[in-house]
């Protein structure tokens, strides 16, 4: 392959990867390409196996593998789209020149006139967390266990400890009960769950796995392998109260401690980052601080739900195709876009407001879960959308839309706050 | 069954395979045996990772001596070996007056040790070299000599070119036995049978007075002392330094220290605790230990970026009750050769020890050097350190090397097939890390892991529930049919 310059340039097939391309498709884009590291597209998706997947977005409860499929088929047989596998980007320049590497190909190089960011995002790790004790064999991240058993058919352990009620370790330990192992139990450090409610139920409730709120682990014992590991309850502070500690027998441990976006490669352009979503701090059309790089998908910040992530890849799909054909609007302010009070992150961190007016997504995650709030959006004094609640966690995102005529000429900066009402 | 050899050497960290490496220059029989599936995986695997410069260790002492020399050695073995070396020197920072005066101290033992170079900097020249060490340091001694180095890095390159030579590294190796007949080593006995020898070399770090027991000579004691580090993801680098910064020495050791690694990641420690004596194996790493080491690495570098830590480990030294490394044939079992209490400058003194002690057996046994001795080892491609054309090169040659396992560390299969085939080859997911550094950067093999776990079974033609982390009994996965894992 040579230096072919293409309209628009994916870094990653994942969901996001696979709806901008098909949304820069529909936008007009000739020459679209799609970078994949791993050996199929679908990304993340492709191990989870369980449903839940695309009630927003295809209407119907889909598979993860069923969802990929889906964003797939859409883009699949589009003369306009290419798709490389097994490929890994090494390097983006501020050009926008892209260096990728795979067996079949080789080193090459490819030019964009865009380039959308989509590699999203990782697991945090035990030593990021600092879990004392030793360092056996049977410590895993929850997504690492979760594609050996069901991409690659082998178990991780056979009594189960798990550590964090994000998604992906509320969503194993029901994986290991099916496939008969003991999950023993789950600690989260918060006095809350920080998983979707419904996994909640159908994950712990339904299969009696205990729930230890409050907790965290202060040893790993075992040499080779893991052989159990001391719990024990955390202050207001999530430091380890001294003398209620308790220990679990158990072979493995799973963690499911957070997600990280996966931004080498936008560090490496320099991009300007956001220190809370940990992601690139980007526009409404998720256009980032350097001109024809958009990024969008869990690489610019964690998403709960993979039906949000397509519709902010077809946003950043949507906007490249534009830029790369020179159909962009000329904007005629830039305005922040700030979150306040319970707000913790918003994404858009600013909106470059043009002449004709748009309507504004916006997507935010709280700091800590309510009961019936109120959702205020405002521009300086005015109010451009406001709007009650019932609950917010920051397991939720957030998504609600500023209209085209309410978001209109108003470039005093915004400001998202969530505040809890009066019962 | 039974084997021949003239030496053994029992232990597979950097001082026995230092040793090897020596002993392969000779016309000699050499087997070295190692209790766990991989090399350097005791003390060696887990510690500074500092070729120091010379001028902690009092003047006349082993240390002294084999710490200056080993240092002088490597620097010849960086080019024949390949070895991941860089010269950084170091720095031993001081902050009030009385310690100022133990560098006056350490500068007049290093010039008595005869280290080059040494010098004492006043506090703005430090923060010139190194811009975030503390405002409070005072000066501090600056050792050109001194550098850092990749640990399992040396001690694979060691063992390689003495397997070359004709050195025999049997793994998984347990001894049960030495035989000793009217006060002579006749045998050394292992859980893979007998190996018939008159020399035993005992590099069994902190095992090595258990070791010298089994052969008769209770002479001295080894005492563990544990040590915790955290390390700090490459983008802490800028926040950190770029050489060695150490605390002023107390008792205890040098203390604990900020560092960086050849590969541009930093850490910080180690503490360090005396265990009891049943505690050997304890490498866990505590709350107390870690608070520790955090607290006093800030007094040194006072913004740690905690929130770049990827990973902590704990290593235990190996403390002989003489207080000085144990070097040189035994005074009550003939061929038995203690190479014992190798802690700090451990490192820095293998091939100084190597060559002091195989020096003695040769020529006490009249061994001729082999004519056909070849120098070095197999290159090891690194994709990520290659121009692009160069890239291309090796991947037309083997597309292998086109295909990223590991993303932080752009770590190619090429690269693991590699580890797993050279010379004394990975046989575990650890030995696969530390030969290409597959999972040992952010996502600490998150990714990888599975990946380099199936490349394993493969190549090693083994089911993927027999692939262990690095010890002996660490499996990873099981079966899902039958739930069972491990070897039957």
């Amino acid at each position: 392959m040579g230096e072919q310059l293409y309209d628009v340039i994916i870094i990653g097939g994942g969901p996001a990867g696979l709806s901008a391309a098909y949304s820069a498709w529909q936008n007009g884009a000739k020459k679209i390409l799609v970078l994949e590291r791993d050996r199929e597209a679908g990304g993340i998706l492709q191990q989870c196996i369980h449903n839940g997947f695309g009630l927003h977005h295809f209407k119907e409860e889909l598979t993860g593998p069923g969802y990929a499929q889906r964003c797939y088929d859409l883009v699949k047989d589009k003369e306009e789209i290419e798709i490389l596998v097994d490929t890994m980007v090494l390097n983006i320049n501020d050009d926008k020149l892209v260096t990728a590497v795979s067996p079949k190909h080789g080193l090459i190089k490819v030019q964009g006139k865009t380039i959308i960011l989509t590699m999203g995002c990782r697991e945090r790790t035990r030593g990021a967390i600092r879990i004392p004790g030793y360092r056996p064999a049977g410590v895993f991240t929850a997504g690492a266990a979760q594609r050996m058993v069901n991409m690659e058919g082998y178990l991780p352990g056979k009594k189960i400890v798990i550590l964090g009620s994000g998604d992906i370790g509320l969503i194993m330990a029901r994986r290991m009960s099916l496939e008969g192992c003991k999950v023993q139990a789950v600690l989260e450090i918060c006095p809350f769950s920080n998983g979707l409610t419904r996994n909640m139920v159908q994950c712990l409730y339904d299969y009696d796995i205990p729930l230890h709120l409050s907790h965290t682990i202060t040893a790993i014992h075992g040499k080779d392998r893991v052989t159990g590991i001391t719990a024990a309850k955390v202050d207001e502070h999530m430091k380890p109260i001294p003398g209620t500690e308790f220990d679990i027998d158990c072979d493995t441990l799973l963690l499911s401690v957070g997600l990280i976006p996966e931004n080498e490669l936008s560090r490496g352009l320099g991009l300007d980052m956001h220190p809370l979503t940990s992601g690139p701090i980007v526009d409404q059309h998720r256009e980032t601080s350097i001109t024809g790089i958009f990024a969008a998908g869990n690489v610019v910040h964690v998403h709960d739900l993979v039906d949000f992530v397509s519709e902010e890849a077809e946003i950043a799909g949507k906007y490249a195709a534009l830029k790369a054909m020179g159909k962009m609007e000329d904007n005629v302010a830039d305005v922040a876009v700030e979150a306040a009070g319970e707000v913790r992150t918003c994404v858009p961190q600013h909106v470059r407001a043009g002449e004709n007016g748009e309507t504004i997504r916006l997507f935010m995650r709280v700091r800590k879960p309510m009961k019936h709030v109120r959702l205020t959006v405002k521009s300086g004094a005015d109010t451009l959308l406001s709007k009650v609640l019932p609950v917010a966690k920051p397991s939720e995102m957030i998504a609600v839309n500023v209209p085209a005529d309410k978001a209109k000429g108003h470039h005093a900066d915004w400001t998202v706050s969530v505040t809890e009402e009066e019962a | 069954m039974t084997k021949q050899a003239d030496v053994v050497v029992i232990g597979g960290g950097i001082t026995g395979t230092a040793i090897l490496h020596e002993l392969a220059k000779y016309n000699l029989r050499a087997i070295l045996v190692e209790r766990e599936p991989e090399l350097a995986a005791g003390t060696t695997k887990a510690n500074s990772a500092i070729l120091h410069a010379g001028f902690d260790a009092p003047e006349g002492s082993m240390k002294a001596r084999m710490n200056v020399e080993g240092n002088k050695m490597y620097h010849d073995l960086k080019d024949e070996l390949n070895l991941e070396i860089r010269w950084s020197g170091s720095l031993v920072a001081a902050v009030d007056d009385e310690q100022m005066a133990v560098l006056k101290d350490l500068l007049k033992r290093g010039k008595d040790n005869d280290v080059p170079g040494l010098e004492i900097w006043d506090g703005n020249t430090v923060r010139e070299s190194e811009p975030n060490v503390s405002k409070d340091v005072k000066g501090a001694l600056w050792a050109p000599t001194a550098g850092i180095c990749w640990p399992f890095g040396l001690a694979l390159a060691f063992a390689e070119n003495a397997v070359i030579n004709g050195a025999e590294i049997l793994r998984e190796c347990t001894v049960t036995g030495i035989t000793v007949k009217n006060h002579s080593v006749t045998a050394v006995e292992t859980n893979q049978g007998t190996i018939e020898t008159k020399y035993v070399i005992n590099a069994a770090g902190i095992h090595a007075d258990e070791i010298s027991r089994l052969a008769g000579d209770d002479s001295f004691y080894i005492h563990p002392r544990k040590g915790e580090y955290i390390l700090f993801d490459k983008t802490a680098q800028k926040d950190l330094v770029y050489c060695p910064v150490f605390p002023t020495p107390t008792k205890m050791g040098k203390g604990i220290l900020v560092c960086a690694t050849t590969h541009g990641n930093v850490f910080v420690g180690p503490n360090a605790q005396d265990m009891s004596d049943d505690e050997k194996e304890n490498t866990a790493v505590t709350i107390p230990g870690m608070d520790e080491t955090l607290e006093k690495a800030r007094r040194l570098v006072p913004n740690i970026p905690v929130g770049a830590t990827i990973t902590e480990f704990a290593g235990v030294r190996a403390v002989s009750s003489t207080g000085d490394f144990v070097l040189g044939p035994s005074a009550i079992t003939r061929g038995l050769i203690q190479a014992a209490g190798i802690q700090s400058p451990g490192l820095t003194s293998a091939p100084a020890i190597a060559k002091y002690l195989v020096d003695g057996i040769a020529s006490e046994m009249s061994a001729a050097r082999k004519a056909d001795y070849k120098k070095g080892r197999p290159a090891q491609p690194c994709f990520r350190m290659l121009t692009n054309a160069d890239q291309k090169a090796l991947i037309a040659r083997d597309a292998r090397y086109g295909r990223v396992i590991c993303r932080c560390e752009t770590i190619t299969e090429g690269e693991i097939l590699d580890a797993i085939h050279r010379p004394v080859g990975a046989r575990t997911v650890d030995g696969v890390k530390r030969r290409t550094r597959a999972g040992m950067g952010r996502c600490q093999g998150g990714f990888c892991g599975p990946r380099v776990t199936q490349i394993l079974a493969r190549e090693l033609n083994i089911p993927i529930t027999e692939v262990r982390k690095e010890m002996s009994k660490s499996y990873m996965f099981y079966d899902k049919e039958t739930q069972s894992g491990g070897k039957a």
